[in-house]
């Protein structure tokens, strides 16, 4: 009734091939689109910008990678937080200028990259050292990858917090994105506007998602599935089942990367390695594919809106409201968290994005039961 | 002796005993996953739940006293008694059968017959839950445990002093060895060898290798699967709290501890996830190899803290050349 | 026997063309059971080869050895007059060789329609940039694939099915898919590991048509594996006998079924 489809019919293949077949889906998207572009950068302020929605498009672009290795791919890694690190401080070191050194001597120093090459620089560098961690996963699996991925997040973390080179040899070991611009409008440092870093990200999320969403509907996507479904049988039907795995964790890391380097250059400022991108970020970002859905892209941002979504309604609920003390708000959300996972996984392996497409049946059929 | 042997020695020794700590962790994990096909990532998070229990328990702590007061108001903390550390190691151990109950009862039975990956993120989840849970339940501080050093005496004092004595007569150095090291030495020994006999010689025993062996078939011959999965997540609960008392002693009953035993992982993959011996091995030549790794290459050429990573590159590399693991049978592959 | 070059015609008029591949002196073994002992047979172009035998004869194994996924210890290969250099089984199947599987081997959480998609991944190329603008290359690559797919499902009449979860599916709809999966990659040698396994005989009939029907209309080489003799005899040109890993009789239906010796150890000596 509210949702229809009737009458809607794919004449070519490339109509019926498309991300949005449904004429409703298509208009639903290019309004929500026409929003977040249009609307939203003339009301947005600080508090919305950094509480909510800079680290919802962020986490999104993360949550959208992971999901190509874990949802599409069949391959669950635990080094998200560190890939995300290598991201950042790939960023860092293309904003400030790499510094190459033999034997203790400069050879020569690369000019500093704008901004958002320095953001791309950073996907790629992720995407390489994926590519490296990835290679293991020919000959392990399951579990075995999953913590052999483990090694990835501890090594990575440490790297960055001991080598100096990577820190640019400052005394407090933490990277401080300097003030960068992007057509004359800042996007780092302390004095950015809000609209500006909101649409910084949105182009990245938007285009990430794009391409995401091109990728899983065509031939990657297929050998990819065919992968996680089956591996022995992928192989036997003409899957080369290292070059599909290793495709998956490029271009998983390289959305992890380009991740990375937003949440350090444009939404903390600062970072200190072990603080913003600990082990705890891995599972942040696995949480939220759980809870929004393994295998889709929709399920990445509905995932990544609620994980953030959910301190912020907790804090406002239980520090501002209740009055209560915050490390007992935040113990509490570990414990809903944790909850949610495990009831998620129990009733709808799927997570929100299958409790969507069951809500649109419904939808179609209202007021009709069947 | 040179000195730069002895003191290798010595970090040998030193690596050993933190080997039996993660060893202990490791059991936990074998004994879930032979028996369900669980991956148990909560292992570790329920040491640190039965340590803080433990803790709570010995000091007459209310439990949930920070909600309770955050809610009403009050102003409750303590019961004001304080319990001896055998009767609290009994109820901790009756906490922890309740808790094996609960995870059977309202998670894994709703999961059976799922995925082992997603049977494993459960286990995720399960570990944030159970986390948040003992922080609201005995507070986030940091505690110290006080169960076999000051009070039971069950371990002459002088021991380290005497092999420090002995070590220094005969090799002319003396080596030091933590009390702590070797009472958590003897009391793995003592755990795995009763593990090894309850499952030899009892009936439960038998029950609990005929279901890791062949779940249908142990159903056919009147084994009861929900109970004997009640009954090992029992057992790994126990074998939580006993690593959790060891590391707690050691090191003071706080969140670290939870990570510490994620170093459990890496000893399972070297070890096998079957194999109790696996579990062992690999716990001790995890133990030894970062501590020595950390002693020769790590501090002296790599800036130090290489501890952090070191077990799960070793075992990555390891697995690379071996994927089923130290014991691990081989894997055949049909189609 | 005919040579190995020429082509014949059969009594129902199809034309058998050349050997397309060979197998020599095949022997495999697991640790110290010998799984196949010292087997040769040849696949000519456009027949249908059936390899028969008891349970534990080593059939499945055969089809592993070509598909590739078994490296056997001795023996080789010969596919289209030159010897096949050890490859993977993907470096296999692009070669030509497609396969089903005795377990269905579908890819549970994919459709139908993309199911049969994964069988024309071979001959898909577009690199991940072009996918990742999909305009252009990449679109059009993937709609040509797409005609062709549907074909393929035109011919098998599943194409009420398509969009539907392949986990949703009935046994005998998921054996039609998989053999829609491996038509799509258009393959010079169909394998059928055990097409009517579990099927009741309004199923084998639909199946047994279809195969014909591959066979006829796309001109495809099949090698099949099948326990139901009836079938067998009827679907095939020749066929090979195999029992505890060797072959005991090889040839056409009624060369087979007139053979001493796998009337002994297969079909049961006859009591008088």
């Amino acid at each position: 009734m509210f949702y229809r489809e009737a009458g809607d019919f794919s004449t070519t293949y490339a109509e019926d091939q498309q991300t949005f077949p449904i004429k409703f889906d298509r208009y639903r998207y290019y309004v929500v689109l026409f929003i977040a572009i249009v609307v939203v950068p003339f009301v947005i302020n600080d508090y919305w910008a950094n509480s909510l929605l800079l680290p919802f498009l962020i986490y999104a672009i993360a949550a959208i990678g992971l999901n190509i290795l874990v949802g599409y791919c069949g391959q669950v890694s635990l080094g998200t937080g560190g890939f995300m690190a290598v991201g950042a401080y790939a960023c860092y070191k293309f904003m400030t200028g790499v510094d190459i050194w033999w034997g203790g001597e400069l050879l020569f120093r690369l000019p500093e990259f704008n901004i958002f090459f320095s953001v791309i620089m950073g996907g790629v560098m992720t995407a390489l050292v994926g590519v490296l961690f990835g290679l293991p996963s020919l000959r392990i699996k399951g579990f075995y990858l999953a913590v052999a991925t483990l090694a990835a997040q501890f090594f990575l973390v440490w790297l960055f917090n001991r080598v100096s080179w990577f820190y640019n040899y400052s005394a407090s070991g933490q990277i401080n994105a300097p003030e960068r611009d992007l057509f004359g409008v800042l996007i780092t440092g302390p004095s950015t506007e809000p609209w500006a870093t909101y649409l910084f990200c949105l182009f990245f999320t938007i285009v990430c998602a794009v391409v995401a969403r091109n990728l899983t509907r065509g031939a990657s996507g297929r050998k990819w599935m065919a992968i996680r479904d089956m591996d022995i049988a992928a192989e036997i039907i003409g899957v080369n089942p290292l070059r599909a795995k290793l495709t998956a964790f490029a271009v998983s890391s390289f959305f992890v990367g380009i991740s990375g380097a937003l949440f350090f250059a444009v939404y903390l400022g600062a970072v200190e390695v072990g603080e913003a991108f600990g082990i705890t970020k891995s599972f942040l970002v696995l949480f939220m594919i759980i809870i929004g859905g393994l295998g889709s892209i929709f399920g990445s941002f509905a995932g990544a809106a609620f994980l953030v979504l959910l301190p912020v309604v907790l804090k406002v609920v239980g520090v501002d409201w209740l009055g209560w003390p915050t490390d007992i708000v935040a113990h509490l959300q570990l414990v809903i968290v944790g909850g949610l996972i495990v009831m998620f996984l129990i009733l709808e392996p799927h997570g929100l994005a299958q409790l969507w497409r069951v809500a649109k049946e419904k939808l179609r059929l209202w007021p009709f039961p069947h | 002796m040179p000195e730069q042997l002895a003191f290798t020695i010595e970090v040998f020794l030193n690596g050993l005993m933190a080997g039996v700590l993660y060893a202990l962790v490791a059991l936990g994990f074998v004994l879930i996953y032979k028996a369900s096909g669980i991956f148990n990532y909560a292992q570790g998070v329920m040491a640190l739940f039965a340590a803080m229990t433990l803790v709570g328990i010995q000091n007459g702590q209310v439990p949930f006293s920070h909600l309770i007061n955050a809610i009403f108001g009050t102003e409750i903390h303590h019961f004001g008694w304080h319990v001896h550390s055998v009767l609290a190691i009994a109820f901790t151990v009756v906490v922890m059968i309740i808790l094996a109950w609960a995870v059977q009862r309202f998670v894994f039975r709703h999961l059976v017959g799922q995925e082992p990956i997603i049977l494993f993120m459960a286990t995720i989840g399960l570990a944030y839950f159970l986390e948040g849970v003992a922080d609201l339940m005995w507070g986030s501080e940091i505690k110290a445990l006080d169960v076999c050093m000051s009070e039971g005496n069950c371990l002459p004092q002088g021991m380290n002093g005497w092999i420090d004595q002995t070590t220094f007569d005969v090799f002319g150095y003396g080596f030091f060895i933590d009390n702590l090291d070797i009472v958590a030495s003897i009391v793995a020994a003592l755990l795995v060898a009763g593990l090894v006999m309850f499952a030899q010689y009892t009936k439960q025993g038998r029950a609990m290798r005929a279901v890791a062996d062949d779940h249908q078939a142990a159903l056919s011959v009147g084994v009861s699967l929900n109970f004997i999965w009640i009954l090992v997540w029992s057992l790994a609960g126990f074998v939580a709290l006993v690593a959790g008392i060891m590391w707690g002693a050691k090191s003071g009953v706080q969140f670290s501890l939870s990570l510490i035993a994620l170093k459990a992982l890496p000893v399972l993959m070297l070890g096998g996830f079957t194999s109790i011996p696996g579990a062992i091995v690999g716990g001790l030549i995890i133990g030894v190899g970062e501590k020595l790794f950390e002693f020769l290459i790590g501090a002296p050429f790599l800036g130090g803290a290489t501890e952090n990573w070191f077990a799960y590159m070793l075992a990555l590399l390891f697995l690379v050349f071996r994927p089923q693991g130290l014991f691990g049978e081989k894997i055949i592959e049909r189609v | 026997m005919k040579d190995q070059a020429d082509s014949y015609v059969t009594d129902d008029g199809r034309t058998i063309g050349p050997v397309v591949m060979e197998m020599k002196n095949i022997t495999l073994r697991f640790g110290g059971v010998e799984a196949i002992k010292d087997i040769s047979f040849d696949i000519r172009e456009g027949e249908i080869r059936a390899i028969i035998g008891p349970n534990g004869a080593g059939k499945s194994s055969m089809l592993n050895v070509i598909s590739g996924f078994y490296v056997p210890q001795e023996g080789e290969v010969w596919y289209k007059g030159a010897k096949r250099p050890p490859m993977k089984p993907f470096q296999v199947a692009q070669q030509g060789i497609a396969r089903t599987f005795q377990n269905i081997a579908l890819f549970e959480g994919m459709s139908v329609l993309d199911n049969v998609m994964t069988g024309r991944l071979t001959h898909m190329e577009s690199g991940l940039l072009g996918q990742s603008i999909w305009k252009g290359k990449a679109e059009a690559e993937e709609i040509a694939n797409r005609e062709v797919a549907e074909k393929i499902i035109d011919f098998l009449e599943i194409q009420a099915i398509r969009k539907t979860p392949v986990a949703r599916l009935p046994y005998g709809l998921k054996k039609r898919v998989e053999l829609a999966r491996a038509l799509a990659a258009e393959p010079t040698i169909l394998l059928l590991d055990e097409p009517m396994a579990g099927m009741n005989v309004e199923e084998k009939e639909d199946m047994s048509r279809f195969v014909l029907d591959v066979n006829d209309e796309f001109g495809t080489t099949i090698a099949l594996i099948e326990h139901d003799m009836g079938v067998v005899m009827d679907l095939s040109d020749r066929v090979v006998v195999m029992d505890y890993g060797r072959k005991i009789g090889d040839g056409t239906p009624d060369e087979v079924r007139n053979n001493q010796e796998v009337i002994d150890a297969y079909l049961g000596v006859a009591h008088d």
